[in-house]
């Protein structure tokens, strides 16, 4: 690590002030992605705005048919959150299933969404639910925010606070792990909210989470695995590492589609 | 059996101090003085080192050196050597080419120290490190082993043409050229057995400090052998004589062999350490430790089994190309020859076996003994072999297996070894009853309902443990002998120290050793504290590996034990004023054999130092013996495992849903940490199989350089193990014991592959089998279905 200045601010105004006006700024969430980084010597920020003394970031609230949850929520707190799993079940399923226990205790949702690792589990849930991206300075739809691998439509001083999701009538999130990082080395999220069907991948894009609109076309007909048997997605757009290649991720789209559909009809 | 005795499952007495953080690591060693080193590595697999300039680095605050492979070669610092001659098909002695501790003129692998950074604290040095400029010369970079002998392929050290550095055979060629000329049957595999990445939970360090005054040096280490390391360091890297150099192993956090071999590091700490007058200490990040512990296995191998028409092996060929990496660590040169082809015979009677091993140099870090060391390497040879023979030849691989189990013993087999006792039916027919192999058909059938594919895998494995006799080792080129040191001092109020030349570093021997001596001479466990890992304490001894120390280093106690109890017979006849001979000792007492005259293990220690009743040199006062203990054989643990497994074929994801271990470990002293053993072994072997495997890209750089793309196994990919055992007990040694250490990575590689090719009915599948290497094998057999 190098040496840096760690600052406290109390509120949002205070943090974007911060971010402003220090030269080589970066915040800090959970800092599990950004931490060990440091630690590597891969990043070294002068000076790190810590999020976790800001008032009114951390919490999960219903607003009207929305499920509102705040930037510092760890994923520990979605998991276990009851109005969570009362109302959006398959996302507190999802955030159970990041990392391990030390993880989804440090870890947030502002810090993953803003990370956008394409292997992320988060922006599949957030993409997959037509959430909206509420930060200091504006409202960011889930269709508008995720821009390719590691980058988003945040500014360099803007901050999440927010996280709005609107209430489904069926969703659910299936994922395969990368057996040494745990993080998703495919993840399926699939969700029916009236007439709207999405399809959300992470973990398989090259150029990180995406839907598939050509799963969603053949589940308006009918919501259920069968509508989308055979289907699968072009292997030329996948990534591919020592750990799963293009083929074997868009195969894998297509099965854990399927095992998706079934658990959330 | 005492309650505390041999064969008592007594809790771990070390435990104690190791969950409640009061365990004292190398890291917890802080010396007056100490600062800090930074070893700066090549980012570079293979390249010529043309300059180092490290003028800016120097001037950096708070460093006190930057030193390079030309100040090592200017203070004549000797170079790390390989300790195991192993001489070739045409006589010629095996390549071994110089290992500088930090590189000189060519660095050779990514990770080969190029200079040293030695500041007050470890921020400075690394941001020193930054700042020393090194002008590198590419040159291409060989890692694959298989291509290593290729003409056109990179050379790497002068010393050793087409990076060969040695052809060893072993067995008798012709007797098996006629054996598969007249086989009915020939099963012939092709297979890569995957590199491994030892990662003890402790990462290796090391402290090094000069006194001025007595002018000697000591080093605290993270090694399972501190004499060994202390002789290497004297005779050949010419650090101090072996009289002023100390090597403290304080508690070391895991070794699995990678913490047996002199590395670099320590050498350049204590080297430095004299020349700044400061201790310097040193501890590798995960990162360095990927990089730069030596790594495991990675062979390639072609084997051929031949067998006759009622299903007997006939003969065994096996053809292995095996990577040392860029320099001969030091014990390399004997784990892909004489713990490995002498194991070839399996636990079955092979009228001929022959071996061939061409050992390579590439551009990867040094490769080494890793739990098992070659014997997991041979058992995948033969326990593959033999069962895809009886899947090809229509028979139940447990019966084939039986078939051909050696029955009677001392059996010797084409391969060196006598193996002196088991009895191999019975850990197979155990395992079958409680693994229900007679219901797996139905198992089978129910994993298809669920659109699973279920199958199971044996592996009745052999190994030689107990590494060991001197002579036999010494006329293999080995250049130590392999015996073991004890010494039992009994203080005055009988309390016990008992001084042994094996080390901890996760076994348990403060409780086993305890217990032999707590059973022996009749006195509470709590009474005997055990001493190891420092060169000052212990006189000499061999260290621990190879599941030596129960078989080797209890045997030396055991002998010490002998010697005491005859002196403490003295003492006792002069207390009870009897004769020698009539002085019986049992349960901690001393008796005049038909009186009821006795006296107390507490009174005769005592009497032993008061000396009071002793008259001049008749009796020697005091109570303390030593004992070197060198066996007459290797020990041969043996069993069998058998691994069930559930594959999802969409997603090629296999889980082990039961595994079954009967093992013959000969006499247990303590069977909870046997089982502790046999269980921390599977995980090992469930890694290899499963998750684990370094990869290097064509440049040579590390792809599964950390835990987020290396896969170490969990204990979610492991089922409740059965585990159990049977006994024949070793006859080389008082106790009968056989060791344990490795069993289980030893058995368990093999068989989940058998257990994953039943199920997916296709042999074609690397280690580690991962969910994609499964799919990939069923899309390969379903092309070639559809092809047909
Ligand atoms: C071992 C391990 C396993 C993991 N496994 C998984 C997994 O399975 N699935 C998964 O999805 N993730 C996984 N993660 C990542 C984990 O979920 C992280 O917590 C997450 O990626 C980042 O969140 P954080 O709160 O730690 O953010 P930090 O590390 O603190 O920050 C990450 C980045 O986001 C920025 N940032 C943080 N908060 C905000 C904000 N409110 N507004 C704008 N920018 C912000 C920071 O400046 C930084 O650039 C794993 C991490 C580790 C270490």
């Amino acid at each position: 690590m190098y040496a840096f200045t760690q600052h406290r601010p109390a509120t949002v105004r205070q943090a974007a002030s911060l971010l402003t006006k220090q030269e080589e700024a970066k915040l800090l969430a959970g800092g599990h992605t950004l931490i060990p980084t440091m630690k590597l010597r891969l990043a070294g920020p002068k000076h790190l705005v810590d999020l976790s003394k800001v008032e009114g970031l951390s919490g999960i609230e219903m607003k009207g048919r929305s499920l509102v949850v705040g930037a510092m929520t760890t994923h520990v707190e979605v998991e276990t959150s009851p109005i969570m799993k009362e109302s959006i079940p398959a996302l507190a399923g999802l955030a159970g299933k990041i990392g391990d226990p030390a993880v989804r205790h440090r870890g947030t949702i502002g810090g993953s969404i803003a990370n956008n690792d394409p292997n992320a589990d988060y922006p599949a849930a957030v993409l997959g639910l037509g959430a909206t991206i509420i930060t200091n300075k504006r409202r960011i739809h889930a269709d508008e925010f995720f821009k390719g691998l590691f980058e988003t439509a945040l500014e360099d001083d803007e901050i999440i606070t927010k996280v709005q999701f609107p209430k489904v009538n069926k969703a659910a999130y299936v994922k395969f792990p990368n057996p040494a990082s745990r993080y998703a080395l495919v993840g399926v999220f699939v969700s029916k909210r009236s007439s709207e069907i999405r399809v959300v991948v992470t973990g398989a894009g090259a150029n990180g989470v995406f839907r598939v609109t050509t799963f969603e076309e053949a589940l308006k007909k009918r919501f259920g695995p069968k509508s989308i048997e055979g289907l699968t997605v072009p292997a030329d757009g996948m990534a591919s590492d020592i750990h799963g290649s293009a083929e074997y991720r868009a195969h894998l789209v297509g099965v854990l589609a399927r095992r998706a559909v079934a658990a959330a009809a | 059996m005492s309650a505390t005795g041999i064969g008592a499952a007594v809790r771990r007495k070390e435990d104690q101090r190791f969950v409640t953080g009061k365990g004292h690591y190398t890291d917890d060693v802080s010396r007056p003085g100490q600062c800090h080193a930074y070893f700066l590595r090549s980012p570079h697999a293979h390249a010529k080192i043309k300059n180092i300039d490290s003028e800016a680095a120097a001037a950096m605050p708070g460093v006190l050196a930057v030193l390079t492979g030309a100040d090592l070669a200017a203070d004549k610092i000797g170079n790390l050597i390989c300790g195991w001659m192993i001489t070739s098909k045409d006589g010629s002695q095996m390549k071994m080419a110089p290992h500088p501790a930090i590189a000189h003129g060519k660095a050779n692998y990514v990770g080969d120290p190029v200079a040293v950074v030695v500041a007050e604290t470890l921020p400075q040095a690394k941001d020193a490190a930054e700042k020393v400029k090194v002008d590198y010369d590419l040159l291409p970079a060989l890692c694959d082993p298989a291509k290593a002998q290729d003409q056109g392929a990179p050379q790497i050290h002068e010393v050793a043409p087409r990076n060969t550095i040695y052809q060893w055979h072993l067995g008798d060629a012709k007797a098996v050229e006629a054996a598969f000329k007249t086989a009915r049957h020939v099963t012939k595999l092709d297979f890569i057995n995957n590199r491994l990445v030892p990662n003890a939970i402790e990462p290796r360090a090391a402290i090094g400090e000069y006194d001025a005054g007595s002018e000697s040096l000591t080093l605290w280490n993270t090694t399972q052998n501190p004499h060994v390391a202390r002789l290497v360091m004297s005779a050949f890297v010419g650090l101090a004589p072996e009289h002023k150099l100390r090597v403290i192993a304080p508690d070391v956090g895991g070794g699995f062999g990678s913490k047996i071999f002199i590395y670099p590091e320590e050498v350049v700490c204590l080297w430095a350490a004299r020349k700044i007058g400061r201790p310097i200490k040193w501890v590798a990040e995960r990162s360095e430790a990927f990089l730069t512990d030596a790594h495991g296995r990675d062979h390639v191998t072609h084997a051929e089994m031949a067998f006759d028409p009622d299903g007997k092996v006939t003969g065994l060929r096996v053809k292995t190309v095996a990577n040392l990496g860029a320099y001969m660590s030091t014990f390399s040169s004997s784990v892909p020859t004489y713990l490995y082809g002498t194991l070839l015979s399996g636990q079955y009677e092979i009228p001929a076996i022959y071996c061939e091993v061409d050992a390579v140099y590439t551009n990867t870090v040094p490769v080494d003994a890793y739990r098992g060391a070659g014997r997991p390497e041979a058992t995948f040879v033969v326990e593959r072999l033999i069962e895809v023979g009886g899947r090809q030849m229509g028979v139940d691989p447990a019966d084939l297996r039986q078939k051909n189990f050696i029955k009677t013993f001392p059996h010797q087999t084409p391969v060196i070894m006598i193996y002196d006792a088991g009895d191999y039916h019975a850990s197979l027919k155990k395992a079958l009853e409680l693994a229900d192999y007679a219901g797996l058909a139905k198992r089978k059938r129910e994993s298809v309902r669920h659109d699973k594919l279920r199958g199971i895998g044996f592996s009745t494995y052999i190994e030689a443990c107990g590494i060991a006799p001197s002579q036999a080792v010494g006329s293999l080129g080995c250049g130590v002998g392999l015996w073991e040191s004890a010494e039992v001092r009994v203080n005055p109020t009988g309390t016990v120290e008992v001084l042994t030349g094996c080390h901890q570093h996760g076994q348990g021997h403060e409780t086993t050793f305890a217990q032999v001596v707590s059973e022996r001479l009749g006195i509470p466990l709590e009474n005997v504290s055990v001493v190891h890992g420092d060169t000052d304490k212990v006189q000499f001894g061999m260290g621990t590996y190879g599941s030596r120390s129960g078989a080797v280093g209890i045997s030396a106690i055991v002998k010490a034990l002998d010697k005491i109890e005859a002196k403490a017979k003295k003492v006792a006849a002069h207390m009870l004023e009897a004769a020698e001979g009539d002085i019986v000792f049992e349960d901690g007492k001393f008796t005049v054999a038909g009186t009821d005259k006795s006296a107390a293990w507490g009174e005769v220690a005592l009497n032993a130092y008061i000396a009071h009743k002793f008259a001049g040199q008749e009796l020697e006062p005091g109570l303390k013996e030593g004992a070197f203990y060198d066996p007459t054989n290797f020990t041969f643990p043996a069993g069998c495992h058998i691994c069930e497994v559930e594959v999802d074929p969409q997603t090629g994801e296999s889980e082990i849903v039961a595994w079954t271990a009967v093992d013959d470990f000969g006499t247990v002293v303590n069977p909870m940490i046997v089982e502790g053993q046999v269980h921390g072994g599977i995980a090992q072997g469930v890694g290899q199989a499963l998750l684990e495997g370094a990869i290097y890209d064509k440049d040579g750089q590390l792809v599964t350089g950390s835990l987020m793309d290396y896969c170490m196994p969990r204990a979610q990919d492991l089922p409740a193990l059965k585990v159990e055992m049977t006994k024949t007990a070793a006859p080389s040694n008082p106790l009968g014991i056989k060791g344990c250490g490795e069993a289980g990575a030893i058995a368990a590689p093999v068989a989940v592959i058998n257990a994953i090719t039943d199920a997916i009915g296709t042999e074609d599948l690397p280690m580690p089998a991962t969910p994609q290497a499964v799919w990939r094998a069923l899309q390969k057999a379903n092309d070639r279905r559809t092809a047909a």
